[in-house]
């Protein structure tokens, strides 16, 4: 019962005792504080970086470049836009040097609302991010898939983008991690004892050392998908904390004889087109949605490449559903619920495109 | 797709066949010139530098009135000043016959570029130094051993050249095999990634450091305050040898107008960082600086910030014309005269050496222009480790 943040924790300690792992860094990402969101507590090889995220991309880029592997982190993904031309440069080393060089580095950043963030710690960033050729671009949903995930990452030979849905860092997941305590209110609790550092600045803090649990290789493999929910009428296609939204949706819509299909994605980018088109094909009809500004969505995207190649196939108009295009998302209840798609906004797609015929 | 690369390719066939290029004086004589015999790597440096620790002239060793260099290392840094002041002029002239769309360059680094060439720890990994140069840097990496002729096929943009593949400007070389980095046209980011390999350094010991250099108005961004900061953190500080050859202006924009600062090398005081300002344009200036400085970041494991002052003698690049600028210092000719005066050349012997390197590179670059340009088709080789062909 690992949270996503326990799992990725677990998956750099991994990283560092089996896969050459040497750096983990970031603002905060070194002792005493182990990350904003805890998920670096503990670990052997993270540092604390200046506060400067141009920096720290351009580190992470150097430390690959010397073959040297390494995890570093931006806060939050809202603060990652001013290393834009970086990201870029790393995308471009192998193929500028027409296959001279490779670039292995992870860069992870917490992403999305869901938290009450406010302007500035709600951004996702799904949407640039995508854009960029040469990454490879993750995003789990579960504790799992996150420790699947990053280890993959860490086995990459290119650059790869881990992107963190924040509102799901506490999520508990109903999937054992190999190694870790058994999937009971027990087990957690000596998960807890074992790898959560007590509170910052308490006397057992200061003497604190993490016991990790004896972890065991696993690995979900880049640019694969997983069926979350097995549907016959429409096809969500979604990541990071939608994919837990939309299965609320499907759950709910089977009751009433709705059968939908809720893909997550896991990958952005290479994605796995595979899965998505037979999912097309069977159900005739489909969502595409996140949480990024509507306008040059990622989806938008999926959703050209939908029409393209199923027009004629399908029995409904393709959706998109994602967050307004305004500048961020607001801090109230009512803004924020407004500015990310919510669960009823998706039942209702749903619920037109299996009424429409065409 | 294919169609949009096609016409380019013919087009560049065409003007190859329509422009032949220009007749050098001694083109005609050909390999047939007698030179010096130089050598123009570095190994035989190494040899004089095993005898010597800073690179000043051991007794054993005949010195010229004014230099405080032997005479033979003198004549070694002189070849290799001149290969690469004539490699950029090729180069320049392969740009206005149409055999390539753009030249950016170094010419007038010379007498600081070819020192610290000759200097460099050339290999591959953490062994060895990392280099994040930027795009004036041909007569560093010619003076490392590259071929000249693979710096034409990247200014012709031909399938065979080797640092990109046709697909960047020329003199963005990249060279795994030395550390070298792909440069990039995005001004200062080198000083960024520096970073990464300086702490690679740093978590590896030994005697490789991290080399990186730049022009003066590059030293405006940010790159440049983060590589002073991280590479001056206490009990972290990084063994990176940072370089600004200060040419005084950004593209057209003088520098005056725009930098309240004496020195841009003042700004590693504020940070602890040893510093030293240094006339680029004198070669044994820059020989004993470059060796001192490398000397200290290779022993103390710590950052040095080294400005040279160079003249940039054909403008920015082909945006600005690419004309031999009036008025700039040429510190080949300075060089030339101190080497003539001081009776360790002739004349005849420097007009020897220029005929021969002109007539060898025209030769070369005529057989550039004979050779492929990649094929449209490839353009999604190398997104990604070993990817060839459409990955989606």
């Amino acid at each position: 019962m690992a949270t996503v943040a326990q799992a990725i924790r677990m998956a750099l300690h991994y990283g560092e005792k089996n896969l050459e792992l040497k750096n983990v860094f970031g603002e905060d990402v070194g002792p005493p504080l182990g990350g904003a969101f805890t998920v670096t507590q503990g670990l052997e090889t993270s540092w604390n970086s200046p506060l400067d995220e141009r920096g720290i991309v351009g580190a992470a880029m150097g430390l690959g470049m010397a073959g040297v592997r390494s995890v570093a982190e931006i806060q939050f993904c809202d603060y990652i836009y001013n290393t834009i031309d970086l990201l870029k440069l790393a995308g471009m080393q192998s193929w500028a040097s027409n296959g001279d060089w490779n670039l292995p580095m992870t860069i992870m950043t917490p992403v999305g609302a869901g938290i009450r963030g406010s302007i500035y710690h709600s951004h996702s960033f799904d949407a640039m991010m995508t854009h960029i050729p040469g990454w490879k671009i993750v995003m789990p949903s579960t504790p799992l898939d996150a420790y699947g995930l990053m280890l993959s990452c860490l086995k990459d030979e290119n650059p790869t983008m881990y992107l963190m849905p924040k509102a799901l860092l506490r999520f508990e997941g109903k999937e054992q991690i190999p190694g870790e305590p058994e999937l009971t209110p027990e087990g957690k609790k000596q998960l807890r004892q074992m790898i959560d550092m007590p509170i910052l600045g308490s006397e057992a803090q200061k003497t604190w050392k993490p016991k990790w649990p004896k972890l065991e290789e696993f690995t979900v493999e880049i640019g694969k998908g997983k069926i979350t929910r097995e549907g016959e009428h429409v096809t969500v296609v979604t990541y990071g904390r939608h994919v837990h939204i939309a299965g609320e949706v499907a759950d709910r819509m089977a009751e009433e004889g709705i059968s939908v299909e809720v893909i997550d994605m896991r990958t952005l980018w290479p994605y796995d087109w595979d899965m998505i088109s037979t999912s097309i094909r069977k159900t005739k009809r489909v969502i595409f949605l996140n949480e990024d500004t509507e306008v040059t969505n990622f989806g938008e995207h999926l959703l050209r490449r939908a029409i393209d190649e199923f027009f004629y196939e399908l029995e409904a108009k393709p959706k998109l559903i994602a967050g307004a295009f305004v500048p961020g998302v607001g801090l109230a209840d009512p803004l924020e619920a407004a500015s990310v798609p919510q669960a009823l906004e998706i039942e209702n797609a749903v619920r037109e495109l299996v009424g429409e015929f065409a | 797709v294919a169609s949009k690369t096609s016409p380019l390719k013919n087009h560049s066939k065409n003007v190859s066949k329509n422009h032949s290029g220009r007749t050098a004086p001694a083109a005609s004589k050909g390999g047939k010139q007698k030179g010096l015999k130089l050598k123009t790597t570095p190994a035989g440096f190494e040899k004089f530098h095993e005898k010597s620790t800073n690179g000043a002239a051991p007794s054993s060793e005949k010195v010229s009135g004014k230099f405080r260099l032997p005479a033979k290392q003198l004549l070694q840094i002189y070849d290799a000043m001149i290969r690469a002041r004539i490699l950029e002029e090729r180069l320049i002239r392969m740009y206005k016959q149409s055999d390539g769309y753009f030249w950016i360059g170094g010419p007038g680094e010379e007498a600081f570029n070819i020192p610290l060439g000759l200097n460099i720890k050339k290999g591959q990994g953490l062994d060895h130094d990392f280099m994040h140069f930027h795009y004036r840097s041909s007569g560093i990496i010619l003076s490392m051993g590259a071929d000249p002729m693979d710096m034409m096929r990247q200014m012709k943009n031909t399938a065979t050249d080797p640092y990109s593949g046709g697909r960047n400007f020329g003199n963005h070389t990249s060279i795994k095999k030395w550390n070298i980095l792909p440069i990039t046209s995005t001004i200062e980011t080198q000083y960024q990634t520096a970073i990464g390999t300086g702490i690679a350094h740093r978590q590896h010991g030994g005697e490789g450091i991290t080399i990186v250099n730049g022009g003066d108005a590059g030293t405006a961004e940010g790159e440049f305050a983060s590589c002073l900061i991280w590479a001056s953190r206490p009990k972290a500080e990084l063994p990176i040898l940072m370089i600004v050859t200060n040419n005084e202006y950004g593209i057209s924009t003088p520098a005056a107008t725009q930098h309240g600062e004496k020195h841009i090398a003042d700004r590693g005081t504020a940070f602890g960082i040893k510093n030293r300002v240094i006339n680029g344009n004198d070669v044994e200036e820059s020989w004993f600086a470059i060796r001192e400085a490398m000397e200290y970041v290779r022993k103390e494991r710590k950052p040095f910030l080294l400005e040279a002052r160079v003249s940039r003698l054909y403008g920015h690049s082909s945006a600005t014309g690419a004309n031999l600028v009036t008025g700039e210092e040429d510190a080949l000719i300075t060089f030339e005269k101190k080497l003539v005066a001081e009776g360790v050349m002739t004349k005849k012997e420097i007009d020897s050496i220029r005929e021969k390197y002109t007539a060898e590179f025209l030769e070369m670059a005529k057989k550039v222009k004979e050779e492929p340009m990649p094929d449209g088709s490839t353009i999604y080789d190398h997104v990604y480790k070993g990817q060839k062909g459409r990955y989606f």
